[in-house]
């Protein structure tokens, strides 16, 4: 076991962590953080995705001790202080439905929002493209995406 | 899931000291740049190493640079890194335009371009617009530094001519004084997380000068100097397209897998070849080497 420390969700914390654990098995059964989920736990879903130094990873392909020193954004994190305006889309227009894609989906709007305010239906749909999702088609991910980005010009 | 057996963790912070562990360690060991690979290959028990060596903290392997006329990508350049890099997109347009279709963004941002080519399975994006452009991998070991050229680089599926106390520093990627323009086609069911079922990298250098790889139909990606020596004597025309296209029959080797059958694949390799080769001339036309 080798301790670590990460800023997770801006707030430092420390935790001994053996080579072999996932950061998403850390995050969720360790360290109580559930927004990530494990889906496929191979890389192809998104549902575990998280910001590792503000860029969006899979935490099932990451090993916790990788993160040792970096920092840690969840979906936990971005509504720290209240939903951001995306998330207050997504609910406006009910784009989800059983929600286990959600995490990644909106840490995926998010990083391409931070990336590039005001993104094309191409670009938007290349950013979400790693997050599967069984119930909503996409369509209405994809257009309040569109919708909010559109209101901030 | 927990990778299921125990294993040691270390992080030099200089080459010589990866160097080091990896000549101590050799075959138990192995490099962790992205992890995107690896850390699937050991859930799944495909690969076991007893250390892991994450190389993420030596910078100079971060490296993205001309020196000369050779463009420089270092170990630890991811695929977005390469969709960000102006200068690749200027200089190497069909790896940028291969790196945007390999899986998602969430994978992009941890997968290197090394690590693909090291990983060397076979439906690999970043294979065949290193092999058009003549690429050729460093390595370096307690022994000092290797050069292979990409077309030896490539021994079989998964396998590469790399050796256990060699880690790969960069590959330098030749731009080509001439002319030129290139492009890159890869057949997958949809975008965010298919592996190739094939894919065709195009190089055009002139009227009469092309290179042509096929990637994802054989055991390892190739280039066709027979389709190449077709092109350049008897110039662009419907037929020699035609030509060149019955010629892939005798240049791959798909297979029937869980993504493709071998007759899908080879009829769409075909199909693929023509757009990239009209892609490339089109692309040629333009005034100098556009981005897309």
């Amino acid at each position: 076991m080798k301790k670590i420390s990460f800023l997770l969700n801006g707030e430092s914390r420390a935790i001994y962590v053996a080579a072999n654990e996932t950061l998403l098995e850390v995050l969720r059964d360790r360290m109580g953080t559930k927004s990530p989920k494990c889906g496929c736990d191979s890389g192809d879903c998104g549902a575990c995705t998280v910001m590792l130094n503000n860029k969006t990873v899979r935490s099932c392909l990451v090993f916790a001790i990788e993160t040792d020193g970096q920092e840690i954004i969840t979906l936990e994190g971005i509504s720290k202080n209240g939903l951001s305006p995306l998330q207050k889309m997504f609910l406006e227009r009910n784009v989800f439905q059983c929600g286990y894609c959600a995490p990644g989906m909106i840490l995926s709007a998010t990083e391409l929002i931070n990336n590039n305010p005001h993104p094309t239906l191409h670009e938007i749909k290349e950013a979400i493209a790693g997050n599967l999702c069984r119930c909503t088609g996409y369509t209405p991910v994809v257009e309040a995406i569109l919708e909010i980005t559109k209101q901030e010009v | 899931m927990a990778i299921p057996y125990e294993f040691a963790y270390e992080k030099p912070a200089t080459l010589d000291l990866a160097i080091k562990l990896l000549g101590e360690h050799g075959k138990n060991a192995r490099l962790l740049a992205g992890g995107t690979d690896l850390a699937n290959q050991m859930k799944q028990g495909f690969r076991v190493p007893q250390l892991l060596i994450d190389i993420k903290g030596i910078h100079e392997l971060e490296v993205i640079r001309m020196v000369a006329n050779e463009l420089h990508i270092g170990a630890l350049v991811t695929f977005n890194d390469i969709r960000s890099s102006r200068l690749i997109r200027e200089k190497a347009n069909i790896l940028h335009e291969a790196a945007g279709m390999v899986a998602s963004t969430g994978v992009r941002n941890r997968a290197t371009m090394v690590g693909n080519i090291c990983s060397a399975v076979a439906c690999m994006d970043s294979a065949t617009p290193l092999l058009v452009h003549e690429s050729v991998v460093h390595t370096l070991s307690a022994n000092g530094e290797k050069k292979y050229p990409i077309q030896d680089w490539f021994i079989d599926n998964r396998k590469t001519a790399i050796q256990d106390d060699e880690i790969v520093t960069h590959v330098s990627i030749p731009i080509p004084e001439e002319k030129y323009a290139g492009a890159y086609q890869k057949m997958m069911r949809y975008s965010g997380e298919d592996l190739s079922q094939s894919n065709v990298s195009v190089l055009m250098l002139s009227d009469k000068q092309f290179r042509v790889a096929f990637g994802s139909v054989g055991p390892i990606p190739k280039r066709s100097p027979k389709i190449e020596k077709l092109l350049h004597s008897e110039g662009i025309s419907k037929e020699t397209i035609d030509k060149a296209k019955a010629m892939i029959e005798t240049v791959i080797a798909p297979i029937t897998d869980v993504r493709a059958t071998k007759e899908y694949r080879m009829h769409m390799t075909k199909v693929m070849f023509e757009r990239a080769l009209n892609t490339a001339m089109e692309r040629y036309k333009q005034p100098r080497v556009i981005s897309y």
